[in-house]
């Protein structure tokens, strides 16, 4: 490894075969280069789905109730179920040691809202301190509802900077100004944005309290969210999860007066459930790069082999005519060895720096839905190169090892 | 410093075996200048590849400069034959990526002598056969003549005991093989012993003594006046 006169001798063997050591080194690099691509892109799409998934938070669970399809103790099908506060309350007590937030939510669909001379319509939210948990809302001004506006059914709102930007150009801060919005005039005490993007922030919210009171809807909801404080590993989540799901259909289904075997009329939607799908995916598309990704790897091996055999092939005769010189087998076999083992390495590693160079640069700079930020763990690149450079090496191996092995007679009759 | 005594060697091809040498005894002393003669077939390449340990022998002994060479192994024989010979071949067998002085430097690599050192011996046996000048160029580049000579002056750096040339002359019109003749004849007369195998009558009355061989045994062994190859360049 240290002897300088082989390098020399490596050198200067190089430097005299460039097109072989070229392309031997192209299929190292460009087996490298494929890989890194691909699992760079792999993460990419893997990022790109996580982002779409943050829309809410992950371990939510939803309710909401439509009409009854069977008749149930003399009641026809068809009755409107209506969830009311007392429901919502009954579930906060019962689970109190379980959940972790919970809003409920009472929502009137485009609402004329005024600022000065703009005027738009966006949809009003009654819900609970709770709900910016429940969105994943980030402030960007101000605070969100807290629970004394929900106790003094404050005429207070949270807009979004979307809706800030629409009515409220030409204001920096818009904190304590004062929209109207159906004829009555309300507070702002934050805008909100979302990690989802700009289809989320439609929304202005108010307490439930204050809703239901303005739009006189007593005390009807629309919906109940609650999340589940997270339990050790994610499968416990996702069974308390199921478990909390079912035992919140069965008690509203009693108190309604509902057929157990409804299907239609209370409904639930658990975000955990597309977690779990959106795991399955993601795990499907990792396994998938990685399979291309090997069979790569493994195509790159074999180039390298391939090239192995014919250099050494090649060579025969040269064999031959060292060792006719006095050339040990020892001497024959460490001298292609290491030539291999050099010429995959810089072009291996070679390969890898530009690839992950060209993922480090124009990764951030890819914008397209699905893939965000293609990396790569440096570790499985740099563990990849090694294990080209070990196969050039045994291919390279069992060919030098045989013509090292053959007598010099035959070597130099070889034309 | 040659001692071959009821040598043997036969080829298998397929299922009969081919019997080459039957019983050769032979020997060369220092400073000797031998031409080994015979047609094609009659196994004088072979008793050449096998002096040169490019090849082993079935029976019979073989000692050279008082060393007995027996059950060689490659690692062996390579140490023996970087030790004790030379080899010039028809073909020249030059490495074709290196360059005239690199090629006469290679068997001085594998005595493990220093690169520079390499250099200036390998100069200077490119200056004794007269090809200073093109010394860094590719055999490509050179003629038969100059090719063999760089082939001469490879085996001659390592500054070995015996220097064997298989038809050095097979690949070379008249003039070059006189030439070519005349430098062997130069190396024979600094006291090294040389051993030519030839099929041609001129080339081997310019040796010292002519060993006839006919399908595998000495035929004849004679000392000849030597022909002196300077007259006709």
């Amino acid at each position: 490894m240290f002897d300088i006169e082989r390098w020399q001798e490596i050198f200067d063997t190089i430097r005299k075969n460039k097109l072989r050591t070229f392309l031997t080194g192209l299929s190292v690099a460009s087996g490298i280069f494929i890989l890194v691509i691909l699992l760079g892109f792999g993460q990419g799409m893997q990022n790109g789905i996580a982002q779409e998934f943050q829309r809410d938070a992950s371990n939510m669970i939803g309710v909401y109730t439509q009409v009854t399809t069977k008749e149930y103790k003399g009641l026809n099908p068809g009755r409107v179920i209506q969830l009311r506060d007392e429901n919502y309350e009954f579930v906060e007590k019962l689970h109190a040691d379980k959940l972790e937030y919970k809003s409920p939510m009472y929502r009137v669909f485009d609402a004329s809202i005024t600022y000065g001379k703009e005027s738009g319509a966006y949809s009003i939210w009654g819900t609970s301190p709770h709900f910016q948990q429940l969105e994943n809302a980030f402030m960007s001004y101000g605070r969100f509802l807290n629970y004394k506006d929900s106790q003094e059914k404050a005429k207070v709102v949270v807009i979004s900077n979307k809706i800030h930007r629409e009515l409220m150009n030409g204001i920096e801060n818009p904190i304590g100004e004062h929209i109207e919005i159906s004829g009555l005039s309300f507070q702002i005490v934050g805008v909100y944005g979302d990690v989802g993007g700009e289809r989320e922030e439609e929304k202005i919210y108010m307490p439930v309290s204050t809703a239901q009171g303005v739009y006189n809807g007593a005390d009807r909801l629309n919906m109940m969210y609650f999340t589940l404080k997270p339990a050790e590993t994610f499968e416990q989540s996702l069974a308390e999860s199921t478990r909390f799901t079912e035992e919140l259909k069965t008690y509203l289904k009693q108190v309604h007066t509902v057929a157990p075997d409804d299907l239609s009329a209370i409904n639930t939607f658990n975000t955990l459930e597309e977690v779990k799908r959106f795991y399955n995916l993601t795990g499907g598309i990792r396994f998938f790069f990685w399979f291309v990704g090997i069979c790569t790897i493994v195509a790159g091996i074999v180039g390298v082999s391939n090239v192995m055999l014919i250099i050494v092939k090649e060579r025969t005769k040269e064999i031959g005519i060292r060792k006719a010189l006095g050339a040990k087998p020892i001497s024959v076999i460490g001298l292609i060895l290491h030539e291999a083992i050099f010429v995959t390495a810089v072009f291996g590693f070679g390969g890898l720096i530009f690839s992950m160079g060209l993922l480090e640069i124009f990764g951030p700079m890819v914008e397209v839905d699905y893939v965000v930020n293609p990396s790569i763990d440096f570790r499985v690149a740099l563990i990849t190169v090694f294990l080209l450079i070990l196969a050039g090496a045994l291919a390279g191996f069992f060919p030098a090892y045989r013509a090292a092995k053959i007598k010099p007679i035959i070597a130099l009759r070889d034309e | 410093m040659i001692e071959i005594k009821n040598l043997h060697k036969s080829y298998k091809m397929g299922s009969n075996a081919l019997h080459v040498l039957k019983g050769i005894d032979f020997s060369v002393k220092e400073g000797e200048l031998v031409a080994i003669m015979g047609s094609s077939g009659s196994g004088k390449s072979t008793l050449l590849n096998i002096i040169g340990m490019l090849d082993t022998l079935d029976e019979g002994s073989y000692t050279l400069d008082g060393v007995p060479i027996k059950d060689l192994n490659e690692t062996k024989a390579a140490n023996y034959r970087n030790k004790f010979l030379g080899f010039v071949f028809q073909s020249f067998n030059l490495i074709n990526y290196k360059n005239a002085m690199e090629n006469v430097a290679l068997p001085l690599y594998y005595q493990k002598v220093g690169r520079k050192e390499r250099q200036e011996k390998a100069m200077k046996y490119l200056e004794q056969v007269g090809l200073k000048e093109w010394a860094t160029h590719l055999p490509s580049e050179l003629s038969g003549g100059q090719k063999q000579r760089v082939a001469i002056a490879r085996a001659m750096a390592a500054e070995p005991k015996v220097l064997l040339a298989d038809e050095p002359t097979g690949a070379l019109d008249s003039t070059t093989s006189y030439e070519v003749m005349d430098l062997i004849q130069k190396i024979n007369d600094e006291g090294n012993t040389i051993l030519v195998v030839t099929h041609e009558e001129d080339i081997a009355h310019m040796c010292k003594r002519i060993v006839h061989l006919k399908d595998g045994v000495i035929v004849e062994d004679k000392k000849v006046k030597q022909v002196r190859a300077k007259n006709y360049v």
